[in-house]
């Protein structure tokens, strides 16, 4: 068990150096994914199985889809750099991370092993309960914070499409 | 026990985080700079939790993923403004508010 | 019925809400209608309230509402709650009844001003606040409604307010008052201190048993609280405010400035009147402070050019009377010489009123002259208020309570037998000045030219205060006449009666009454003399340029402002002048310093979010290795 945390570590810590390094958005962006799902490996290591499935559905799905669309609508400025984006060196390194956490992860499955801690695990049942019991508060804070995220990004895109059109 | 260095990791991935937030220009990068860093605090929220054997980190964890949910997308249609009103995706151009 | 006791303030408030909030879209009859049907509504509501109340109480206890909580902190809970008994129901109907006619005659009055909404909106919450003054079931409710009609005086007071003068004479008022109620707060934060309770029956009840009489936190209290009246109330020394007041329109005059807002001192005293009682050199102060207010004025009165500043001061004079009465301890002849008074002083401002809108908003009464004539309905009420406030005796309402405040002073055991002389030479003077008006405004040769007189909505309520000026005193006649006891057998449970000496018997009280009589006429003939042109010394009276030294200090009410301007507002003006103070040093080192570090501190704000981020990682680091150490 500890080797595969340890092997996941890894694959973050490099996946994370290539995005602060890389000079091409796209191949950071995959790299970014890579790093998400050897985080998640981690998350569901600690025992946390909840956390791992969001941290893949959410942030390596929705949130990176965000940032995907955004490079796409930056389309002129991203354009002088993609000359390089088919080259091997691009994605070779993110695509060999890759490879080496889907082995972890296979293991893992094959072995059958999952994981135990000395303390009791908290279960999902629990996580909920107390979500919607002594974290109530903390979930209307965390819905009135969407609401002004939904309108604020509402608000800067129909500026941005009447000045585009005026432009 | 893996919570102790699951803590250590989160620790560099946080350096990684702020080493990419200071050193690169390109906002976008800087964006992605902080998800790095958000994750590092998720990782350390649930490292505790596991430590502990308490519910607490992984509600902790929820109301980041809400909390980089609501900033990244108001965070990324601030990027369009400004490359649509600056034609440059460079951090250091956006110094208006200078005192 | 009794339940609907709330609607009585609430619905003046809901008058002023309508008014304040659409008064734009309304038209004039609408917004007389409203303005007026509020407070009659609430008058009709009083009357039903009242006849609940009579039938309900037999022996006149009290009824108490409470709303809801307005304030509910650990260790203090106020309500919004109502107290009726006796005596707030006297001061409801009072306000009620006069402040409905008075909304009448506003309303003709009024009927070519630009601000016509605005008028009746101010007016509408003064009675709103009046109300929840007179209702309050705890000091801070009445706190509200006390500082309510401050506010609303200085409303209307400035009413017009693009004369700066006027507006100079509303902050007046409002400054002055403000001192008194200052200290009227002091002495509720002392009483919430000492008993955990601001409701005034628990107050009074526990002060009763924790404070001996004479005990030095009652006198304390009691001389916060009467300063606050004395404030309210005009009197010495913070009464300077009253005649400036009279900037206001002449209905605010007789609503506000004469029939009920000043007249709220006298009300708190008598409401508090189990604290004064332990407060005896307190209340021995009322009775001097009362005495030499009403002497003062009076004696001002008798030189005023203006109308409205005599009768400014002949209020001041009568609200001096019921000081004086409550000195004594004779509380119901205070509250009853209230009553009469808010009926001929009403009907003398409304008639005072008449004049001026008749005569283009003259008001000097040496350009007046020789109205009899042309307004006679004036001329008859106006007569009929001026014999009430003399005290013309037997007829009239003045005579019955001003008898019964001097009887009182005469034969209580609180009293001096000077003071009883004081009182009965300003019941000659008030003869004198009462009729001294009437002399000059109505009789002799016509010197401005009058209108004709006024429409129906001013002359009704003319015709309605004029009958009460004359019919209100026979609810209580002395001993030698008639002996008619209703008002201090309805005021009897809410307030003690008064003491009388031993060995006061009819005879004594015929010769007293016989005293005031010859004094009251003794006054009004005196007047016949001086100034009825065509008599004696009628001529003389007639040159209004006498400017003897004397004079000019009584015009200018003893000269207090004069005084006051002296004592604080030269020096307070001459401190403020120099300019090379060291505080100011001070302050000018503090903006330099603000400056400097400003532009040292600009620095730092380069407008580079990498910049922020990394100060921000920095003071982290700090804080962390300050934690760590």
């Amino acid at each position: 068990m500890e080797v595969l945390f340890y092997i996941a570590a890894a694959v973050t810590v490099l996946a994370t150096l290539r995005v602060i390094t890389h000079v091409h958005a796209v191949h950071a962006l995959l790299y970014l994914v890579v790093a998400l799902i050897a985080l998640s490996l981690i998350f569901y290591l600690l025992g946390a199985q909840f956390a791992a499935a969001l941290e893949i559905i959410i942030y390596g799905g929705a949130i990176m889809v965000l940032f995907i669309f955004v490079v796409m609508l930056l389309g002129p400025l991203a354009v002088e750099q993609e000359r390089t984006w088919f080259s091997p060196t691009a994605w070779v390194g993110p695509s060999i991370l890759a490879l080496v956490l889907l082995g972890e992860v296979g293991y893992l499955i094959a072995s059958g092993d999952h994981p135990t801690m000395a303390v009791a695990e908290p279960t999902q049942k629990a996580i909920s309960i107390a979500l919607y019991g002594p974290y109530i508060i903390g979930v209307e804070l965390a819905s009135m914070l969407l609401l002004p995220g939904l309108i604020g990004a509402y608000h800067l895109g129909r500026r941005l499409s009447s000045e585009a059109r005026s432009c | 026990m893996l919570s102790t260095p699951a803590l250590v990791l989160a620790i560099m991935l946080f350096g990684l985080g702020l080493i990419g937030l200071l050193s690169r220009r390109n906002i976008l990068y800087m964006l992605l700079s902080l998800e790095i860093m958000l994750n590092a605090a998720a990782l350390a929220f649930i490292a505790g939790g596991a430590r502990w054997g308490q519910v607490d980190g992984e509600i902790m964890f929820l109301f980041i993923l809400t909390l980089a949910a609501a900033e990244v997308s108001v965070a990324l249609g601030i990027v369009l403004q400004l490359s649509y009103r600056f034609r440059t995706l460079d951090a250091d151009a956006f110094c208006e508010m200078k005192g | 019925m009794i339940s609907v006791l709330w609607l009585i303030p609430v619905l003046p408030l809901a008058g002023f809400l309508l008014l304040a909030l659409c008064g734009a879209r309304l038209s004039r009859q609408q917004i007389a209608w409203v303005g007026c049907g509020s407070v009659g509504a609430a008058a009709v509501t009083t009357a039903l309230v009242a006849t609940d109340f009579f039938s309900l109480f037999p022996a006149r206890e009290s009824y108490q509402q409470t709303l809801w909580n307005w304030i509910d902190t650990s260790g203090m809970t106020v309500g919004i709650s109502w107290y009726l008994d006796a005596l707030s129901l006297l001061m409801v109907a009072v306000i009620t009844g006069i402040g409905f006619l008075i909304h009448l005659y506003s309303a003709e009055y009024m009927a070519h001003d630009d601000d016509y909404a605005r008028f009746f909106a101010y007016m509408n919450l003064f009675v709103a606040a009046m109300l929840t003054l007179v209702l309050a079931d705890n000091l801070l409710l009445l706190y509200l409604g006390w500082e309510g009609v401050g506010l609303c005086s200085y409303l209307l007071i400035g009413f017009w307010y693009r004369e700066p003068e006027y507006g100079t004479a509303a902050q007046k008022a409002f400054i002055v008052t403000r001192i008194g109620d200052t200290a009227f707060a002091i002495g509720l934060f002392i009483l919430f201190t000492q008993f955990q309770t601001l409701s005034i029956q628990q107050v009074q009840s526990f002060a009763m048993e924790a404070w001996p009489v004479g005990s030095n936190l009652a006198m304390i209290v009691a001389a916060l609280f009467l300063i606050g009246a004395v404030g309210k109330s005009a009197q010495l020394p913070l009464q300077v405010w009253l005649p400036d007041a009279m900037a206001g329109p002449t209905p605010v005059s007789a609503l506000i400035h004469a029939a009920t807002m000043v007249t709220a001192g006298v009300y708190l005293i008598a409401r508090m009147h189990h604290l004064f009682e332990l407060a005896p050199m307190v209340q021995e102060g009322i009775a001097v402070l009362g005495l030499v207010t009403l002497l003062l004025a009076a004696t001002s009165a008798l030189v005023q050019h203006d109308i409205k500043r005599v009768l400014a001061y002949s209020t001041m004079s009568q609200i001096g009377y019921m000081f004086l009465a409550l000195g004594v301890g004779a509380w119901s002849a205070a509250l009853f010489h209230f009553l009469t008074h808010s009926c001929f002083k009403a009907l003398l401002f409304l008639a005072a009123g008449s004049v001026i809108h008749s005569l283009h908003h003259e008001q000097n009464i040496f350009k007046m002259g020789g109205l009899r004539r042309h307004l006679p309905w004036t001329f008859w009420t106006f007569l009929i208020g001026a014999a009430a406030m003399s005290g013309v005796p037997l007829i009239t309402s003045g005579f019955y309570s001003k008898d019964w405040i001097l009887w009182s002073v005469w034969s209580s055991p609180l009293s001096h037998r000077w003071i009883w002389f004081g009182a009965l030479l300003g019941a000659l003077l008030t003869g004198l000045y009462s009729f001294r008006l009437i002399f000059r405004v109505f009789f002799g040769e016509v010197r401005t030219q009058p209108t004709g007189e006024s429409g129906l909505a001013m002359r009704l309520p003319l015709v309605v205060l004029a009958f009460l000026a004359l019919t209100v005193g026979f609810l209580e006649m002395p001993h030698t006449l008639g002996h008619v006891t209703l008002f201090s057998q309805y005021l009897s449970h809410a307030l003690p009666t008064t003491e009388l000496l031993p060995g006061m018997d009819e005879s004594s009280e015929a010769r007293e009454q016989l005293a005031v009589t010859v004094a009251a006429l003794l006054g009004i003939g005196l007047a016949a003399l001086l100034f009825l042109p065509g008599s004696l010394f009628g001529a003389r009276g007639t040159d209004q340029s006498t400017s003897h030294p004397s004079v000019t200090l009584l015009q200018g009410g003893w000269g207090f402002d004069r005084l006051y301007d002296r004592l604080f507002v030269q020096p307070w003006f001459a401190v403020t002048r120099n300019s090379s103070d060291m505080v100011d040093r001070g302050y000018e080192w503090l903006a330099v310093c603000a400056e400097s570090c400003h532009g040292w501190l600009s620095h730092t704000q380069t407008g580079h979010v990498r910049w922020y981020a990394a100060t921000i990682a920095v003071g982290t680091l700090m804080l962390l290795g300050l934690f760590a150490m």
